[in-house]
């Protein structure tokens, strides 16, 4: 199981099995949504904020 | 030897439904690339490394580059899931009411106007409550319930200096006073798969936006009616949006082009995304005509 570290609060934070490139998780310390750009090792990145034309 | 299927899925953000819709390919042993819209670039003097996919199955977070992506590939030659033509259709909801009208389906009365003075008086006409809604949206966002004139008054003034060009196409609906939820209906192909009520305490009853599911039977009724939506934006892989009117019964009020089916697939107990990659499989072999 991976952990990355928050980049907004520093909190390590853990990676479930199956997460994918590109997955939303959201940091349990601070809230902030991350965006998981590389596994093996994993790292991630504050996500994007929601745009206008985003949905289904 | 045949060669087999390849299927390009593209999207951005991976939503538990694309998860599950990864998991489907692999489980069919089907060959796909992820193409994530973030990173690729299309060259349009250059159509062939996209020849590669016999299907593009299209689940882009953003309408605007799932569109873009749709209107290049299908030039290109490359069947796409849903269509550009659908797309176009569902990702604008004046275009999809336009297509309902067209096809003398029900729907919430619609009146449209492209200042807040003529949208003030077209509105003033309607009565009130209404509701407001961007031209492109999704999951609830910006939409806003009008009581009064007042309040009229503030949202479109708001929505002129809102500055995206598109704020300043005045979409105004009726208010339906619906019995707590709508109907979620998921339709593929010639199918209407499953459907669910979406109850919420808020009239605005998204489950993007707290409202929950509750299976929902699929009546001969609501079948014809999903179909017949369905037929009338182009077909494919497509969720229906349906509001119980007191008086008039269902109405068509959304057909969404690149649904999210989190709630409704471990309602269901059906496998959503399975289906949606089946349908792929048959636009890739050709077998569904576009």
């Amino acid at each position: 199981m991976s952990t990355v570290t928050c980049p907004e609060c520093a909190a390590e934070v853990t990676l479930e099995a199956g997460t994918e490139v590109g997955e939303i998780i959201v940091c349990p310390d601070c809230g902030v949504d991350l965006e998981v750009t590389v596994l093996e090792p994993a790292a991630v990145q504050l996500a994007p904020m929601e745009q206008e034309d985003w949905g289904e | 030897m045949q060669r087999r299927l390849k299927i390009g899925v593209l999207c951005s953000r991976i939503r538990v439904e694309e998860k599950w819709i990864f998991g489907a390919l692999e489980k069919r042993g089907i060959d796909f690339d992820r193409l994530d819209d973030r990173v690729i670039s299309f060259n349009l003097d250059e159509a062939s490394s996209w020849h590669q996919y016999d299907a593009v199955l299209e689940r882009s977070i953003s309408y605007t580059s799932g569109l873009y992506a749709l209107r290049i590939l299908n030039a290109f030659g490359v069947p796409t899931v849903n269509t550009l033509a659908v797309a176009e259709a569902c990702g604008d909801k004046l275009t999809t009411s336009t297509l309902l009208m067209k096809a003398s389906l029900p729907q919430p009365h619609n009146v449209v106007a492209f200042t807040p003075e003529s949208a003030l008086e077209a509105l003033e006409k309607l009565g009130y409550p209404a509701v407001v809604k961007p031209v492109v949206g999704s999951w609830g966002r910006l939409l806003a319930k009008i009581n009064d004139r007042d309040a009229a008054e503030a949202i479109f003034e708001h929505k002129a200096t809102l500055g995206s060009t598109q704020h300043q196409v005045f979409y105004i609906q009726e208010y339906i006073e619906k019995p707590g939820r709508d109907i979620r209906a998921v339709v593929i192909g010639e199918r209407v798969l499953t459907a669910m009520y979406r109850t919420s305490p808020h009239w605005i009853t998204n489950t993007a936006r707290g409202g929950e599911g509750e299976l929902c039977p699929v009546t001969p009724e609501i079948e014809d009616l999903c179909l017949k939506a369905a037929q009338a934006v182009g077909g494919g892989v497509l969720a229906i949006d349906l509001i119980e009117h007191p008086q008039r019964g269902f109405l068509i009020n959304e057909v969404n082009h690149t649904m999210e089916f989190h709630t409704l697939q471990p309602l269901s107990g059906i496998d959503i995304a399975g289906e949606i990659v089946d349908y792929a499989v048959n636009v890739a072999s050709r077998e569904v005509v576009q």
